[in-house]
């Protein structure tokens, strides 16, 4: 059973890890951050080539990191596969102790590395959870044809972007999500407590029944805030963070002291988990340390966030 | 109307190879109001040609390329004529047409690029992707699968900025051009409670053909028992 779905049945407050795999096929970097995070996070979410630029295949690293005895969660992106490869490749997933996953539309290939490869879409996000639900329910596949064997049921997940206007759309597209069978939702990185309170009344107010994972995107430098700004979707840095940073930057020059913004970044992250924890904002918190994997333990730690 | 684009004219010669003499078939209809099949381009590239070495032997302008029995009719005027190839300055079905016409070589001076609007003289915009099962009735007259850069059919993923596209910011986002829409012809209620929407592919599983002579004599029969 998904180790993700009993902390949330527990009424524990839940924590996961991202990770993404390389471009090849040396495992080798993301096997020695996992050992790190053993017994730190209920489940690392592998990416299904994130920002559409090629990687190894989700279900190859989750396999590994399945081997090494962690929690992995299957990414799953509309954007490369028809809804008989995700099919496929989800029973692949499972029958390979797989049984967490979270349902992507996917960036689109011309934002990514490999520009002429074919953008697929046959399902958005809500189809492939409404095409996983459907299967739960009559033990059928995508063409309505009978399973041989047992049916596999994934703890089923999807995102959502709190900084979007109008919000209203990402409220009834999330409210979608869950009625296609979505049972959890990471939300895209916060840094603005009051802007994710506000997006959580929202959802209260529309009624909608889910476990909502904060995404915290733990920052390294000004120039990574400032650029994720002005080209990431959903992403909105404030000054203030903007100016943390900066000063750390200025601070480490001045005393000839490396990597103070990192650990400025580090600071910040730490302070929003420990306020989401503490006010109950959200049942949980989703850390993409964007490569830096290994920092995701000490985070946690300082924030006294344990599985 | 099908918008399509000029070639390259290097493209073009290119693909001619050892073709020394040509027809050209223009088209009187979409190819002439995108300005790339009139009858001002078939004198452009004829000129163009004859300064290249290559003889134009005869230009044909049927009203509509894509008309077959109208253009066997049309370019009967080169039957006694001796030439190696026909150059086409329709959009794809035109050009294709005119092969199925013909033995000798076809060869296209045009890209087809998509079923759009006129906005005004030379502004087009792509409007619809003839996925064979309109769905605007339910998205506020704004096709998704078209105006949608990921075709999706249950409201915008994450990836637009201040409305504009991730894949191309010239575009607004589709979804919010849906529900902006909506909400102004008092349908917002029905935007927000709009239910999961599948977009099944099998019914554009590509060549299709109509046949409505057969269809109605069906329909005729049936009725008749």
């Amino acid at each position: 059973m998904s180790i993700l779905k009993k902390t949330f049945d527990a009424g524990k407050f839940a924590v996961t890890a991202e990770m993404a795999p390389p471009k090849g096929v040396d495992f080798s970097h993301q096997l020695e951050d996992a050992k790190l995070l053993k017994g730190k996070v209920h489940g690392i979410n592998v990416t299904d080539m994130q920002s559409a630029c090629l990687k190894a295949s989700s279900i190859g690293l989750c396999a590994a990191l399945k081997n090494e005895g962690l929690n992995p969660i299957i990414q799953m992106t509309g954007r490369d596969r028809s809804r008989m490869a995700i099919m496929g490749d989800l029973f692949a997933a499972y029958a390979l102790g797989i049984d967490t996953m979270l349902a992507l539309t996917g960036d689109h290939t011309t934002v990514g590395d490999c520009k002429d490869s074919k953008p697929v879409f046959d399902l958005d996000s809500c189809g492939i959870l409404k095409m996983l639900s459907d299967m739960e329910a009559t033990n059928t596949d995508c063409g309505g044809n009978a399973l041989d064997g047992p049916t596999p049921v994934f703890y089923k997940g999807a995102c959502v972007t709190p900084m979007y206007e109008p919000q209203i759309l990402q409220i009834a597209k999330l409210k979608k999500k869950v009625d296609a069978g979505a049972e959890y939702i990471q939300t895209q990185g916060i840094f603005d407590i009051d802007a994710l309170k506000r997006f959580m009344e929202a959802v209260e107010k529309a009624n909608i029944k889910v476990h909502i994972m904060a995404g915290i995107i733990p920052l390294k430098s000004a120039g990574m805030a400032k650029f994720m700004n002005a080209n990431v979707p959903g992403i909105e840095v404030p000054d203030s963070m903007i100016q943390r940073l900066s000063d750390a930057a200025a601070e480490g020059k001045e005393k000839d002291i490396k990597g103070l913004p990192e650990k400025a970044g580090i600071e910040m992250a730490v302070d929003m988990i420990r306020q989401i924890k503490d006010e109950g904002l959200c049942d949980g918190v989703h850390v993409m340390a964007i490569g830096a994997e290994k920092n995701v333990p000490i985070i946690l730690d300082m924030a006294g966030v344990s599985i | 109307m099908i918008i399509s684009r000029k070639k390259p004219y290097e493209e073009l010669l290119s693909m001619l190879g050892d073709a020394k003499r040509v027809a050209l078939v223009g088209c009187g209809s979409c190819a002439t109001v995108c300005e790339t099949g009139g009858e001002p381009e078939l004198a452009a590239l004829k000129e163009a040609l004859e300064k290249d070495g290559i003889e134009v032997v005869g230009t044909v302008y049927p009203s509509e390329s894509c008309q077959k029995m109208l253009l066997k009719k049309e370019i009967k005027v080169l039957r006694d004529v001796d030439f190696d190839a026909y150059i086409s300055l329709a959009c794809g079905d035109g050009a294709q047409t005119l092969a199925q016409l013909s033995d000798k070589p076809i060869y296209p001076a045009n890209n087809t690029m998509f079923l759009g609007q006129v906005e005004r003289i030379g502004i087009f915009h792509e409007m619809c992707r003839m996925c064979g099962d309109c769905i605007i009735g339910h998205t506020g007259g704004i096709c998704p699968i078209t105006k949608c850069s990921k075709s999706l059919v249950n409201g915008p993923c994450g990836g637009q900025k201040n409305g504009k596209c991730e894949v191309n910011p010239d575009n607004d986002c589709a979804w919010i051009l849906i529900y902006d829409r909506m909400k102004a012809i008092g349908q917002e209620q029905k935007f927000i409670d709009q239910l999961l929407m599948d977009k099944p592919h099998s019914p554009h599983a590509y060549p299709r053909t109509i046949n409505l002579k057969e269809e109605k004599k069906v329909a005729k029969e049936a009725a008749e028992k």
